[in-house]
């Protein structure tokens, strides 16, 4: 998309990608107790950001600092920019702070995205651990706007506990279009808890798709994407077809500060999307 | 599993049916019984010290669940309910044990099935003890 800012191209850089623009909070929604969305429009007209589904932008807490947060929002509608945050220390929690009509600074769309193009005609499987869900949510919005692009959808989401669960009533939805399969399971529960109990990995032998014609899109801490590829190889998909987006620290954005590289990749630059053949190898190394 | 060995298998084996809310097996008592599900959701229980039951896995159509029927001295190590309507083979445990005693060949294939299912829960376990998700004053990651 010509709007996107590849960190590689410098024209992009010249073109604005290192300085934040003005975005007011148009609304807020609580996701779970530490979980929220903030829908954002651009101060100046006009000034709309499209993006494919797996990219992120930079979100700029004015006098606190910058994180990188997935668009979680649906790519058909560029109106608003949707972001959902989980507070984990001190950006976030500025970010959480924001109410409807702060204005907020944002840098992007930057990174790859999740392969649409690619998934085209197959099967599309979405693995997701906790917060991993958001990242994926608008590759999953994007299949259902192209339902006839894609086969049959499967979308399996884990996280802690009950109250944890992040789009649960949208996750109730899809569920209920013709050739969608949603799973959803928790680590721990009680027995008022209707779905799956037990870790997010154990969904994929019971899932039903094409395994020689599939596609998965996996989001979540390392550890569970590495056991989800491992489990999708034993189901039959092979590396090649599974792709993962990793959230590792993150500073400039643009390939220039290297705060961000595993192994020999830059997140910012090359991925947060990666193949997962691509990356398997530093997956299971401690610290690069 | 060949011809043979489903054979062994079923001349074990009973149809049973359970309510939701069954309870199917209860923690310490005697495991002369698995399953294997054909239709529903079963839960696999424990009480939880501050009362009340800590669900810990959820097990549906085509799983087997239960090998304290291969492990002295043979009693339940959770609680199962069934959390829908259940149908499920129930095979005997100690027709099955004679038949593994008698048959060392039929015996090594039991384990070896029977083995890649604790290695599975015990892998689904450690992850769990992992705490994946947890917030950021315990992990890394988001
Ligand atoms: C490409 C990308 C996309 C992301 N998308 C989202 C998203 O959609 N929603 C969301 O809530 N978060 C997302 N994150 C993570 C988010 O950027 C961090 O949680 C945030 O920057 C933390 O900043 P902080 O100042 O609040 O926390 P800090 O005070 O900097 O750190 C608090 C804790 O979080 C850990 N931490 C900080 N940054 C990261 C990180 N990037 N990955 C893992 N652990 C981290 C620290 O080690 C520390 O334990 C994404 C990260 C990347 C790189």
């Amino acid at each position: 998309m010509s709007a996107t800012f590849h960190p590689t191209d410098p024209a992009a850089l010249e073109a604005g990608a290192m300085l934040p623009e003005a975005f007011f909070v148009v609304s807020r929604n609580e996701e779970t107790a530490d979980t929220f969305t903030l829908a954002l429009r651009p101060v100046k007209a006009g000034a709309q950001r499209p993006f494919e589904p797996g990219q992120f932008n930079m979100l700029y807490a004015f006098g606190t600092g910058e994180s990188a947060i997935s668009i979680s929002g649906s790519p058909e509608e560029t109106d608003l920019l949707i972001h959902t945050i989980r507070r984990v220390g001190i950006v976030t929690s500025a970010l959480d702070r924001l109410a409807v009509g702060d204005t907020v600074g944002l840098r992007g769309p930057f990174g790859s995205a999740w392969p649409m193009d690619e998934a085209r005609g197959r099967d599309l499987v979405f693995v997701a651990g906790g917060i991993g869900l958001a990242p994926l949510r608008p590759a999953i919005l994007h299949a259902l706007a192209h339902r006839g692009d894609y086969g049959r959808l499967v979308i399996l989401a884990g996280a802690r506990g009950a109250g944890d669960v992040i789009f649960l009533d949208q996750l109730h939805e899809w569920a209920k279009e013709p050739d969608v399969e949603v799973r959803l399971t928790v680590d721990r529960a009680g027995s008022e808890w209707p779905h799956h109990v037990g870790v997010v990995t154990t969904l994929i032998p019971r899932a039903k798709f094409d395994k020689a014609n599939a596609v998965a899109m996996v989001c979540g801490p390392e550890i569970m994407m590495r056991f989800t590829a491992v489990e999708l190889a034993k189901s039959g998909l092979p590396d090649q077809s599974v792709f993962v987006t990793l959230e590792r620290n993150m500073k400039c954005a643009v390939g220039l500060c290297g705060h961000c590289q595993f192994g020999p990749e830059f997140i910012c630059r090359d991925g947060p999307v990666f193949r997962y053949d691509r990356i398997r190898h530093w997956f299971s190394q401690r610290e690069v | 599993m060949d011809d043979e060995t489903i054979r062994l298998i079923t001349g074990c084996a009973k149809n049973v049916r359970f309510r939701a809310g069954d309870a199917i097996a209860r923690q310490g008592e005697p495991a002369d019984e698995f399953f294997l599900l054909r239709e529903g959701h079963v839960a696999l229980e424990m009480p939880a010290p501050q009362g009340g039951a800590v669900r810990l896995q959820t097990v549906d159509e085509g799983d087997v669940v239960g090998w304290s029927w291969l492990v002295p001295p043979y009693h339940w190590h959770f609680d199962l309910r069934a959390v829908s309507e259940v149908r499920a083979f129930s095979i005997d445990g100690r027709c099955l044990r004679r038949k593994c005693d008698s048959d060392p060949r039929f015996g090594y294939e039991m384990m070896k099935h029977f083995s890649v299912l604790m290695a599975d829960r015990l892998e689904a376990t450690r992850l769990q003890l992992l705490d994946l998700y947890r917030g950021p004053a315990a992990a890394s990651n988001p």
